[in-house]
């Protein structure tokens, strides 16, 4: 299986930590990982800004990119949700409609294609989920508190089986934690209390680390904790799934 | 003022934000209780949703079968094809009857239309009879919110205004106090009232009746002790069947506050021997959302307020800086539709995290209308110089892999060397608040990159 690895812009310029984690990962559980180096973004700063009509070319340039793969795996729900979602404003060639079925968000992939759960990972701190937005409630990576129904969730499942690991319960599981794009400058003020909130609801959990499947959420979560001075850090899953992979090998 | 002005000031008092906030999160709590108490809740909004599609795709067929069976039961039935044409109807069925004192339950439509400002201009008086109504009409402002129109005031406000209006005792805003002196001073005004204007909830076109839902029992005792009934409809109020009323009952109330049906569902179909009854039923900007399949779906919304409770952003930043009579996302979707500059930002107000479109009983799909709103608002309003520069400008470097890491490399040693005084300053709005990432030297793309000529 040879896997098309996407990393968003933004982490690929602000967080190589978190594609250097995904990318090892996949390795580690065996996946012919390929990272094509003509890839930027996905589109969606723009799309959702309003200027969905300016990111046609970049939509073009991520189809060209990742049109050969059969599975295309990034660390971003987003992104992964605006490829699926909003690809439609593309002609639905047979590349553009491969591309948007083969996407998929790093968790969901482990979990549904490679049917794994137990990476042998080793993390002896406080865990909060932050449930990012976009892949809850636009890919369904888990159930949604809205919505009656069973509870699942891919991030947990492979959490759950993370060494020593605590993950702590949050008020409000799955409220937006305001970041949203160019949202977070439009509108500052709500931004900025949103995220507040969030990390409020984490710190009386008693969370050490906050982490989800997007690095957007992380980045605002981590500005505020910063200029704040606050007892937490933020960390993308797939860090966490990452560490001490040689326990498993070596039990 | 566009909404993150309102919203910034609204932020300004950050105990009333956290109040608010939590306000409304209880609303939502319990409406999550109800809704997972009911087995196939999920396939009864399937439903709702479904039955409402079906009607307004039949809208005209349906309209008119309503009419039939309305003026059979003897309901005269008016025609507004606007909100001034709704108010000088209304107007003129008040004057035939001589009725210069009006008792009004709650009614969206009728605040949609601005009735009561028009009647008033006439020496008519208008006394809104929903608790909430009544106190955000002492205090000469909108309501807030379409189910809990004074949610903004707490109730040392309510105990203050009730003072200077309704000339109460201070109570330290004893709300046990306070609604027994509001039900004192309603109750004079339903006796004397010469006409009730209600609004309409659902309108059943097989049987030409309405049924109207309230906690308080407002409309009830309006519309019963008055003379002469005006009920006031949109045209999206109608249903096909009795029987589907089993569906949107279950939903709305439950939907709305959590409880299992509003304390008052009170089924009118024909006047009462001596009395009026009239309905009137409005278009103002309907029929053209009906016609935008994009946003035709907005029109499935029974008003129950559920997006506005789940929403972070509404939660935060107060109903009136939507400044819309429809505030939150569903406002969001509805009011672009009548006035697009206006209500320009309002689409934007959103982080597009779609919890609106999960609690909506009848899904309607707002966070895509709320996207797709934004592509038109882009190309048909002014939009900010550096907004619209930039956004060009992103779209032409992510179609160039090379220009992108040359930026993103200048942009990383800015953050790695640059002064934070110089990075967070003006017109950086991150960084008033929030700190920006620390550039790392390298990124993945150069990382990756000499990792494989090794």
């Amino acid at each position: 299986m040879t896997v098309g690895l996407f990393i968003p812009c933004y982490i690929n310029q602000l967080y190589p930590q978190v594609g250097i984690a995904t990318l090892e990962l996949l390795e580690k559980l065996n996946v012919d990982v390929v990272y094509p180096s003509g890839q930027t973004c996905c589109g969606q700063p723009m799309a959702n800004s309003g200027y969905e009509n300016e990111s046609v070319g970049t939509c073009q340039n991520f189809v060209e990119n990742f049109k050969d793969f059969d599975y295309i795996v990034t660390p971003s729900g987003s992104c992964a949700y605006h490829v699926k979602k909003h690809y439609n404003i593309l002609e639905q060639t047979p590349n553009v409609t491969k591309v948007r079925n083969n996407v998929h968000e790093l968790c969901e992939f482990i979990v549904n294609v490679l049917k794994v759960t137990n990476i042998g990972a080793y993390f002896p701190y406080k865990v909060g989920i932050h449930k990012s937005c976009h892949g809850l409630r636009g890919l369904r990576l888990g159930s949604c508190s809205e919505l009656v129904g069973d509870h699942y969730s891919y991030i947990e499942d492979l959490l759950k089986e993370v060494s020593d690991i605590e993950l702590m319960p949050l008020q409000r599981a799955d409220e937006c934690c305001g970041f949203g794009g160019t949202f977070a400058v439009a509108e500052e003020a709500v931004s900025v209390k949103m995220g507040k909130d969030k990390i409020k609801d984490h710190l009386e959990s008693g969370v050490e680390v906050i982490t989800a499947t997007d690095t957007s959420c992380l980045m605002h979560l981590e500005g505020l904790i910063n200029r704040n001075k606050q007892p937490l850090k933020v960390m993308h899953v797939a860090e966490i799934l990452n560490t001490n992979l040689t326990k498993l090998k070596s039990d | 003022m566009s909404h993150p002005k309102l919203a910034s000031l609204f932020n300004q008092n950050e105990a009333r934000v956290d109040w608010h906030d939590k306000a409304l999160w209880f609303v939502r709590h319990k409406r999550d209780l109800a809704t997972h108490q009911v087995k196939g809740w999920e396939a009864l909004r399937d439903l709702g949703h479904h039955i409402k599609a079906h009607t307004l795709s039949n809208l005209d067929n349906y309209l008119i079968e309503f009419e039939k069976n309305a003026l059979e039961n003897g309901i005269q039935v008016h025609w507004a094809a606007n909100g001034d044409e709704h108010n000088k109807i209304v107007h003129q069925i008040l004057e035939e009857n001589q009725a210069k004192k009006i008792v009004k339950s709650k009614s969206m439509l009728t605040e949609e239309c601005h009735l009561n400002p028009f009647l008033e201009a006439k020496a008519i008086e208008v006394i809104d009879t929903d608790l909430g109504e009544r106190i955000v009409q002492l205090a000469k402002e909108p309501p807030s919110h379409i189910v809990l129109p004074a949610i903004h005031k707490n109730r040392h406000e309510v105990d203050a205004l009730f003072q200077e209006h309704l000339n109460t005792q201070p109570c330290d805003g004893d709300p046990q106090y306070l609604t027994h002196e509001a039900r004192k001073h309603l109750r004079e005004k339903f006796i004397k009232a010469d006409a009730a204007i209600t609004g309409v909830n659902f309108a059943i076109a097989e049987t030409g009746g309405f049924v109207v839902c309230t906690n308080e029992g407002n409309a009830d005792m309006g519309a019963h002790i008055a003379p002469v009934h005006i009920a006031c409809m949109g045209i999206e109020k109608l249903i096909p069947k009795q029987e589907h009323l089993g569906v949107f009952l279950r939903l709305l109330a439950r939907s709305a506050t959590g409880q299992p049906i509003t304390t008052y569902s009170s089924h009118f179909k024909r006047p009462a021997k001596g009395h009026k009854m009239h309905i009137v039923i409005v278009d103002n900007g309907r029929s053209e959302q009906l016609g935008r399949p994009d946003f035709r779906a907005s029109l499935h919304c029974i008003r129950c307020g559920a997006c506005m409770n789940t929403c972070p952003i509404y939660r935060r930043s107060g109903g009136h800086s939507y400044d819309a009579t429809i505030p939150g996302p569903i406002g969001s979707i509805l009011s672009p539709g009548k006035d697009l500059t206006k209500h320009s930002s309002l689409p934007f107000a959103s982080t597009l995290c779609g919890s609106c479109s999960d609690v909506c009983p009848v899904k309607i799909d707002i966070h895509s209308q709320l996207y797709k709103w934004r592509q038109i608002i882009t190309q048909n309003t002014k939009q900010p110089f550096i907004k619209k520069k930039s956004m060009v400008f992103m779209g032409k470097l992510f179609t160039k892999p090379t220009q992108f890491a040359r930026i993103g490399k200048i942009a990383r040693w800015s953050l790695r060397y640059l002064p934070k005084s110089i990075i967070n300053a003006r017109p950086n709005i991150w960084g008033k608040s929030r700190d920006l990432p620390n550039g790392p030297k390298q990124s993945f793309d150069e990382w990756y990159k000499e990792r494989t000529k090794k």
